[in-house]
């Protein structure tokens, strides 16, 4: 028999306990560490921090823990959180030019100022399942020769494109400049490269690799170069008012990447090449180049391109792009909707009803209720 | 700190701030507020915040119900017209827990009323405030994807796309198919999406005393209107607006002329109709108000109140 959907507190309390202990699992099977997920979980913790909007790796840890390895619950997690954060200002401008570089790549050149830094990465593994670490114990770690690594600040190769005007410039920020915050103020569109940036930087990673394969199966091509992925620490700086010069507040882990793209020039623009930006937390280097991507592939516009292609369309890329609202939305189908069923369900039978009589007429009309009363009596 | 008694503690030390918001934020949609409630029926942007439930579970209506909450307040949760469902428990505990304000199942009582997708049947009156969740505001969203034109024709009162797709109903059904969420027109300006309460729904908001105030989270967007105001169900002359009207009363009640949730209570086609709206089913059977299931023991999970089931 069916039960109504209609569930008391006591039902939501087990529910929840329930819950928590399908979260613990096993007993006897040792529980995770926050230092564990932090440590060993790295990309995972990158990854909702980023799609979570907050800099804090034990917490984004925490969040994981709590989730179940729920990436999506877990940035939503953090969500609330730092919603609840005050907020005393915003940073100096990052310097990544300054970055403390872990790896750095570029695909454009060979080599290049500051020379090429393979760092830690998947590139060029097998993808064999390595079974030593299924095993109790893990094999003692290789020693690691790495080159010595230049001191002084690492040019951005776009920097070194645009020495010879070949590369667009970066406009020069004016002092006055409001840079957006969609978080204080709801999106509206058009939106600018500002907003835009910061609505990809927490958009879902699926969600804009997607988009920048699109543009690369002829859905908006854009010609895209990897001018240069980098990743390591930068500093953070605050501009304390009450001192008046800016202070570190420590550093934080980004991967950026620069896209540099073909462009054959316009009526507005000469031939010259383009860029698309990305900018992420931690190493999360599939999603600073779908960013990169998708914003060059956003620029449609200001570039006098032509708008095809999902892509390109910024309404429909910005207003989808965050998990933390899909979900909820896509999820909130499980909430009990038989209100408007049964609304639905009125005007179903209401137009059957109307259906079965109409056809009832025509047959009459047409003379063929006799025949059926045949067929029946047969 | 004291200038500002309900002001947060850092969450650090494990408190949040009376109804979980902050107080700028607060002041935020307590601005929003106010403009919807000039313009009534114009959607009015606002800085939604992530909260601690999900998008499209009521965040709207939370972050409205948190803006306007008094310690004073006595608040009443529902979500398909009862007290008892899921979310609306939820919502409940979660004021119950951040604003530790009275709660109560009874209409009468209540002083804020947030709800989703109906309206309660007992008329509301002016020292109440009916907080609806909405998940898409834009009644015009679904005949135009694009922000930038539904804006626009908001803006310009061209609403004739909405007239074409009422009168393509009636062309290809005989009737306007739109069951729920059925757009009105508010004080003789605004489309606007009354959340998808059925249409049976919308003859309380013409004149209600009550304010009605809407939250959108997840869109960003909130809409009001005024005590007292004026507000139409789009439809044609010879199409005159109307409402479902259901064959039998209510089968705990006796109730007519409310409306009805079905219940299927076995595999045989055996079903009955009970009062959506709870509150007022329990009402009128303390009442002494019975129909002809009431005794029914097929019925009798569905008579108990929320309390008992609890």
């Amino acid at each position: 028999m069916y039960v109504a959907v209609k569930g008391g507190e006591k039902a939501i309390r087990n529910a929840h306990k329930l819950l928590a202990k399908q979260r613990r699992g096993r007993t006897d099977v040792p529980a995770l560490t926050i230092d564990q997920i932090a440590e060993q979980l790295a990309i995972s913790v990158a990854r909702v921090m980023g799609e979570g909007s907050l800099y804090d790796e034990a917490l984004a840890a925490l969040a994981i823990k709590q989730s179940r390895g729920d990436l999506i619950e877990a940035a939503f997690l953090i969500r609330a959180y730092r919603t609840t954060l005050p907020r005393f200002g915003y940073s100096e401008p990052l310097d990544t030019a300054n970055m403390l570089v872990e790896r750095r790549i570029s695909a454009t050149y060979k080599d290049l100022p500051g020379g090429q830094l393979l760092g830690p990465t998947f590139d060029y593994t097998h993808r064999l399942l390595d079974f030593t670490l299924a095993a109790e114990g893990e094999a003692p770690l290789d020693a690691v020769e790495t080159a010595a690594i230049d001191e002084g600040p690492m040019p951005r190769v776009t920097d070194l494109l645009s020495d010879e005007g070949l590369m667009e410039t970066d406009p020069l920020p004016q002092e006055d400049d409001v840079v957006g915050d969609l978080t204080r103020e709801p999106l509206s569109f058009p939106a600018d490269r500002d907003l835009r940036l910061q609505n990809l930087a927490r958009g879902d990673e699926g969600f804009l690799l997607a988009l920048a394969y699109s543009s690369q199966r002829g859905y908006g091509r854009t010609h895209p170069f990897t001018g240069e992925i980098r990743y390591g620490a930068v500093e953070v700086e605050f501009f304390a008012e009450e001192l008046g010069f800016a202070v570190s507040l420590g550093e934080i882990k980004l991967t950026e990447c620069q896209m540099v793209n073909q462009f054959d020039g316009s009526a507005k623009t000469p031939p010259k090449f383009t860029r698309g930006y990305g900018l992420v937390f931690g190493q999360v280097e599939r999603k600073a180049m779908a960013m990169s991507m998708v914003d060059r592939s956003l620029r449609w516009e200001e570039l006098g391109e032509e708008c095809t292609a999902p892509v390109q369309d910024a309404e429909f890329v910005l207003s989808h792009s965050d998990n933390i609202q899909a979900t909820g939305f896509v999820e909130h189908l499980k909430l009990p909707h038989y209100v408007d069923f049964q609304a639905e369900l009125d005007l179903v039978r209401r137009m059957r009803k109307e259906w079965f009589a109409a056809r009832e007429k025509r047959d009459e009309d047409l003379g063929l209720s006799e025949t059926k009363e045949q067929e029946a009596a047969e | 700190m004291s200038a500002h008694p309900d002001t947060a503690t850092s969450p650090d030390e494990g408190h949040y701030n009376f109804a979980y918001l902050d107080e700028q934020t607060k002041r935020m949609i307590r601005r929003a507020i106010l403009k919807g409630i000039a313009v009534p029926g114009y959607q009015v942007p606002f800085a939604s915040r992530e909260m601690p439930m999900p998008y499209g579970w009521g965040t709207g209506g939370v972050q409205v119900t948190a803006a306007i909450l008094g310690a004073d307040d006595t608040l009443k949760v529902i979500d398909q017209g009862s007290d008892d469902t899921t979310n609306a428990v939820s919502i409940r505990g979660f004021f119950e827990k951040t604003a530790g304000v009275e709660t109560t199942t009874r209409t009468s009582e209540a002083s804020i009323i947030q709800t989703r997708h109906r309206i309660p049947e007992a008329l509301l009156t002016e020292d109440q405030v009916l907080v609806y969740q909405v998940p898409i505001p834009e009644p015009l969203r679904f005949l135009e994807p694009r922000e930038t034109e539904t804006r626009k024709m908001h803006a310009l009162a061209e609403y004739g796309l909405m007239h074409v797709k009422l009168y393509e109903d009636i062309a290809r059904n005989g009737h306007i198919a739109t069951t729920y969420a059925y757009p009105v027109e508010v004080n003789d300006r605004y489309v606007m999406d009354p959340s998808p309460t059925p249409k049976f729904d919308n003859p309380k908001m013409h004149e209600m005393a009550a304010l009605q105030l809407f939250g959108a989270g997840r869109e960003k967007r909130i809409y009001a209107i005024p005590p007292h105001t004026k507000v139409k169900s789009l439809d044609f002359d010879d199409h005159p607006f109307e409402v479902q009207k259901f064959e039998k009363p209510c089968g705990l009640c006796g109730a007519e002329n409310v409306y009805l949730d079905e219940v299927i209570l076995d595999d045989k086609g055996g079903r009955m109709f009970v009062c959506s709206d709870s509150d007022h089913c329990e009402d009128r059977r303390s009442h002494g108000h019975l129909g002809e299931m009431a005794a029914d023991p097929a019925a009798s999970h569905l008579a108990s109140t929320g309390e008992e089931r609890a």
